[in-house]
């Protein structure tokens, strides 16, 4: 009985092992190439064991100057995530409060919606309005993404917390928003992280939006290593050298702060 | 009075008016926001479809009423292929992703020393930029120098054409989004997992039931309602896949992956069609709709049923 228990428990770990190196392994042949030449990349006899070059990524911060679109995916994640917050937390926190639930349906439906029904109306507007290839377009484009994500996952926290801490307040003299403020909005600091990373993420990795939206001067990092894809002859490690830039800082951050992420990335689904 | 207290006083009435009109005015922004940018676009996608209209400043729309509708629903083959193919590819990876996911969280509950490591790492995948990961399987799956083909001829078998031949271009874009999102259903089932009673567990162990039937007769009814939920969120996301698809084959070769969602960006903003666009981002948009719905309601009623 035990011997077939440790052998279970082996058996175990070999599957999990087998797992693991299955999922991890596309991102470990992503570094791989990315310090590989264009000749080692095009034979099969170097796949595992090559003289690494850093020329690819040389090539890809001087020559097509990734620092000028980590910048704007920069700027537009993190602006579409503060306005994204500051509408959204206390929209989401009036819905859980007073039960708003049909605000709470129209949010969820913006989730559903495909977001390419938007690009037309969008282009034209933002054409017409000489918007296309500015922050302002792009910020709110992803902020439509992130914006009905924080409300999501905001109105699942503040339905866990106890709403007798406002009521207290209240009665100490605070007002309601006051409550909020010096409160709630500590209390849900948790909450807020995990909508706010997501949020960044969400804008960072989004590819339709941009795509139409922006010009070459605000062109955000997935099209831009997309782009790099389009000339004539495939780089491949120049290719693989972008997709490090662009996936590294997520994939840090994630590692970082992995329990917010499952938590967002789980929200919902659980209770049913 | 001095300017001081005039400032603090007229802070003070403020704060009433905030404080009486609460409800609207944290609302509010938020659905104005919504408004403008969701509601009137739909509004406006749904006007533009009974038009004909490229986008020119020389030539005014002109109005068409049904005219779009007609010709996707029974003149365009290009559309109903699409719609075909949706649904192939969201199915496909659905089943996939159920099955391994489900199962991949119970192997992973059973390990608890390393369970924290385990979904961390198991969580990249899914934040990873879909386009940067299209890039990297189309190293892999590249003919002559992927390593999909040199694990083939390891193995001792044909090599294939993988996203470069028709039959298996929508296949292989499924391998890519079953690798990207099985983490997810598999995370959603695995906090399910730690929400199950286990006064079950127990009594099915006094009653000497092996691990299989437990899981046959016990977890796996449990978890219906979390499986469930899983897979609707992730079939709705399915139905909308364009990054992966449209960084790995643009909806080739020929019009061999072409989803809904890419032919519509294709006749949007290649042909510039945008009545027709208009039309046929309608009919996704309500297909979408319907979709949720009935989701929704089949899980409803197994709710009741349970």
């Amino acid at each position: 009985m035990k011997a077939k228990k440790l052998w279970f428990g082996r058996l175990n770990l070999f599957l999990v092992i087998v797992v693991i190196a299955a999922f991890l392994f596309p991102f470990f042949w992503m570094i791989l190439a990315s310090f590989k030449t264009q000749a080692q990349i095009m034979s099969n006899e170097h796949f595992l064991f090559f003289k690494p070059t850093l020329k690819n990524f040389y090539s890809v911060f001087e020559e097509h100057n990734f620092l000028r679109y980590i910048w704007n995916s920069f700027v537009v994640a993190f602006f579409s995530t503060l306005f994204g917050l500051i509408l959204g937390l206390p929209a989401a926190y009036a819905i859980a409060k007073f039960k708003q639930h049909g605000l709470g349906l129209i949010i969820l439906i913006a989730r559903i919606i495909p977001g390419i029904s938007f690009m037309i109306p969008w282009f034209i507007i933002f054409s017409n309005l000489g918007l296309i290839n500015t922050y302002t377009a792009l910020i709110l484009s992803h902020m439509l993404v992130g914006l009905p994500f924080i409300i999501w996952v905001m109105i699942s926290f503040y339905e866990t917390l106890p709403m007798e801490l406002e009521e207290a307040a209240r009665v100490d003299g605070c007002t309601i928003q006051g409550a909020f403020v010096r409160i709630m909005m500590p209390l849900s600091t948790p909450g807020i992280i995990t909508a706010s990373i997501l949020s960044f993420i969400f804008s960072w990795n989004n590819f339709m939006f941009s795509l139409v939206l922006a010009g070459d001067r605000t062109k955000t990092l997935p099209i831009a290593v997309f782009n790099f894809m389009s000339y004539s002859e495939i780089n491949w490690g120049g290719l693989m050298a972008a997709a490090v830039v662009i996936t590294l800082p997520i994939l840090i951050i994630s590692l970082a702060l992995q329990k917010y992420i499952i938590s967002g990335m789980t929200v919902g689904a659980v209770k049913g | 009075m001095s300017s001081i207290n005039r400032l603090e006083y007229a802070f003070g009435k403020f704060n009433l008016f905030v404080e009486r009109h609460v409800r609207t005015i944290f609302i509010l922004p938020a659905v104005l926001f919504v408004l403008v940018m969701i509601v009137f676009p739909i509004g406006y996608t749904f006007y533009l479809s009974f038009f004909e209209w490229s986008m020119s400043g020389v030539a005014k729309p002109k109005w068409v009423f049904f005219e779009n509708y007609k010709t996707l629903l029974f003149e365009d083959a290009r559309f109903w292929s699409a719609v075909w193919r949706t649904f192939y590819f969201t199915i496909f990876a659905l089943v996939l992703e159920v099955v391994l996911g489900v199962a991949i969280a119970v192997l992973l509950d059973r390990n608890h020393r390393a369970k924290n490591l385990v979904k961390t790492l198991f969580m990249l995948p899914m934040v990873a930029t879909p386009v940067a990961i299209g890039l990297v399987w189309l190293l892999i799956y590249e003919p002559t120098i992927g390593l999909a083909n040199q694990i083939l001829k390891w193995v001792g078998l044909e090599p294939q054409l993988w996203i470069g031949s028709k039959s298996q271009a929508i296949p292989s874009l499924v391998l890519v989004d079953v690798w990207q999102w099985t983490p997810m259903i598999a995370l959603i089932v695995m906090a399910g997992l730690t929400t199950l009673p286990q006064e079950n567990y127990e009594a099915a162990e006094i009653d000497g039931a092996s691990s299989w039937q437990t899981f046959w007769s016990i977890t796996l009814p449990l978890l219906r309602p979390t499986i469930f939920a899983a897979a609707l969120l992730r079939s709705i996301d399915a139905l909308k896949t364009f990054d992966i698809i449209y960084t790995m084959t643009q909806g080739g070769p020929g019009f061999a992956s072409e989803t809904l969602n890419i032919y519509g960006y294709h006749l949007g903003f290649q042909y510039f069609q945008l009545g027709k666009t208009s039309a046929l981002l309608m009919l996704f948009f309500l297909l979408i709709l319907v979709i949720s719905f009935v989701i929704i309601k089949i899980r409803q009623r197994l709710e009741v049923y349970n």
